[in-house]
């Protein structure tokens, strides 16, 4: 927070910057295991005990029965359900344009996982596409520690 | 439940920026514009009041519908606020519903706004990500344009969808807007121009995606009592539903249809749904406010829609969820010029042209979106066009829709985790 005086932008009628910032603790609690899983090169997806649904992005209880889930290890190659590559984006983000997004589909999975391509042009990407996951060397903890590139057809 | 009915409603011009009004005085002056219309209701006659507002961030101002409340001079009579993504203003409609069908009420004000000019566009954008999943979704890279943008790629691979059928949908919004003076974006475009805009996230472009806005509206509602005694054209509210799906696209399961009365089994049996193509919980609110206003052929019972287009292509996906046309339909039904307005002029080949008007006023691509007035803002056009007062209220009858005996409103939040329908008849 600066004390140098008010900006003005205007006075009529009168527009003042009005700076705000914050930082919380975070908990990723009852998801934590996934993110400590990215940092060493596991994609955990989670599955339900009473009805066998199987999460690509976990979740501790199913949201088909309601039952506990248990952790369950996601092959780490998959396919492009859907995709887009972002020209703009929210501001956070806005620096790393073009980026493109994928929700990736696994074999022997109900539901899908969001995650980044890389590695390719925008304009060779399309649904069916194989891709692999890759691990950040050093983790920040966040979803963005794993990513896709192009898988070699099989 | 008793009847409930609308007897007025007020709007404000959407703009990006009313930077000399503050949300109390845009809701006031929509209100005021209510109040004039119904000469022999009075402010006494109110009994409370629910407000609609999406986002705490944008105005960085907690409680804000407590300040339009005492500001109106409505205390100390009942209040609340509604929040629910993008179909904030469709849950307060209904909130405002369900007050005086219970008997709770017997005039209930619904008010919406939003503020979206005081940051920046990019950070509005990442304001309204922030109503995605802070865990999995945002960090990959926040952005609404860009979900929508993955589900119309599903939508293009499954069914055939083209970005020249989504580009019909912006011509047609923009180009009835034109006549709409409360819209902020009027214009005429064609499908060059559309495609030709700038590329926001593959395959939207600029011109597929609405803008963010100010703007408050209003809306009266009041039981059969209190309507014939103040109103001239009073519309009754015959059919309210709802549905929600899950906050994360990638969540969505890929089952069986949700089925209309008009369909049947056959019709989808290759399909996996919702998936991310479609919109389960709009095909729910859809079902449950046909059943109640005893629809069972919806794009024949039905004079206009005003619905929920954030994007061109979530309009097109939305014509399905409604049951306006099959599944999969979707672009075949812009192509037909069924959604399309009689009376303008779109340069576009039409043939069934005008059968079946959706966003005559324009919608939210061209009126704008400020999000917790926008599912009221509908109901006013809505309530507009079902009174045959289109030329009073807007100054010209070109977007008056013949006839119009039965209107549906539909608002739609997040990648549609909650959706409204209701329906509106004239009496
Ligand atoms: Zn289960």
């Amino acid at each position: 927070m600066e004390n140098k005086g008010t900006i003005v932008y205007g006075i009529d009628p009168l527009v003042i910057r009005d700076h705000y910032e914050i930082d919380y603790l975070h908990s990723y609690a009852e998801d934590s295991p996934f993110f400590i899983g990215l940092t060493k090169g596991k994609l955990l997806g989670s599955r339900c005990t009473a009805c066998g649904y199987t999460y690509s992005t976990p979740r501790a209880h199913c949201m088909e029965c309601g039952e506990p889930t248990i952790w369950h290890q996601l092959p780490l190659t998959g396919r492009i359900h859907t995709f887009t590559t972002c020209h703009y984006g929210g501001e956070a983000f806005l620096k790393e344009t073009p980026f493109t997004l994928i929700l990736v589909e696994f074999a022997d999975a109900d539901t899908l996982f969001l995650s980044r391509l890389k590695g390719m042009q925008p304009d060779q990407v399309h649904i069916g596409l194989p891709v692999v996951a890759r691990f950040a060397k050093v983790p920040s903890f966040k979803v963005t520690d794993v990513w896709f590139e192009p898988a070699d057809e099989e | 439940m008793r009847p409930v009915y609308m007897i007025s409603g007020g709007i404000t011009k959407f703009a990006k920026a009313h930077q000399d009004k503050d949300f109390r005085l845009m809701v006031k002056e929509a209100y005021d514009y209510a109040l004039r219309d119904v000469p022999r209701f009075s402010k006494d006659m109110i009994d409370g009041a629910v407000g609609s507002y999406f986002s705490d961030h944008f105005t960085r101002q907690l409680k804000a519908a407590s300040m339009v409340q005492d500001y109106l001079g409505l205390c100390p009579k009942p209040s609340k606020r509604v929040e629910g993504g993008g179909a904030t203003g469709g849950l307060c409609f209904q909130s405002a519903w369900e007050a005086v069908a219970s008997g709770r009420m017997n005039c209930c004000l619904a008010f919406g706004f939003e503020t979206m000019s005081r940051v920046n566009t990019w950070k509005g954008n990442e304001f309204i990500a922030l109503a995605s999943d802070t865990n999995f979704d945002f960090p990959v890279g926040g952005f609404y344009s860009g979900y929508y943008a993955m589900m119309v790629q599903r939508h293009m691979h499954e069914f055939g969808t083209t970005v020249e059928q989504m580009a019909m949908v912006s011509i047609k919004n923009h180009a009835n807007a034109c006549y709409n003076p409360y819209a902020q974006k009027a214009k005429r475009l064609t499908i060059k121009q559309v495609r030709e805009s700038p590329m926001v996230a593959t395959p939207l472009t600029m011109e597929d995606i609405c803008t963010m806005s100010d703007g408050a509206a209003v809306c009266f509602l009041a039981s059969e009592a209190v309507a014939s005694k103040v109103c001239n054209h009073p519309v009754k509210i015959s059919g309210v539903g709802s549905g929600s799906d899950a906050m994360r696209m990638a969540d969505r399961p890929h089952g069986k249809v949700i089925l209309l009365p008009h369909e049947r089994e056959a019709d989808y049996r290759e399909l996996k749904y919702p998936g991310v193509h479609s919109f389960r919980g709009g095909r729910m609110a859809a079902k449950l406010a046909y059943e109640m206003a005893g629809i069972s052929n919806p794009g024949k019972e039905l004079s206009f829609i005003e619905l929920h287009d954030a994007y061109t292509s979530s309009e097109i996906q939305t014509y399905e969820d409604l049951g306006l046309c099959k599944y999969g339909e979707g672009g075949h039904f812009v192509e037909s010029g069924m959604p399309f307005l009689p009376a303008v002029d779109y340069g576009l080949e039409l043939p069934d042209r005008g059968l079946l008007p959706v966003n005559p006023s324009g919608g939210l691509l061209a009126c704008g979106h400020p999000v917790g007035a926008t599912g009221l803002m509908q109901a006013v056009f809505a309530f507009w066009q079902l009174q045959g007062s289109v030329e009073k209220h807007l100054g010209n009858g070109k977007l008056q829709v013949k006839n119009a005996k039965r209107g549906l409103i539909h608002s739609h939040a997040g990648t549609g985790t909650y959706i409204t329908v209701s329906i509106m008849e004239a009496v």
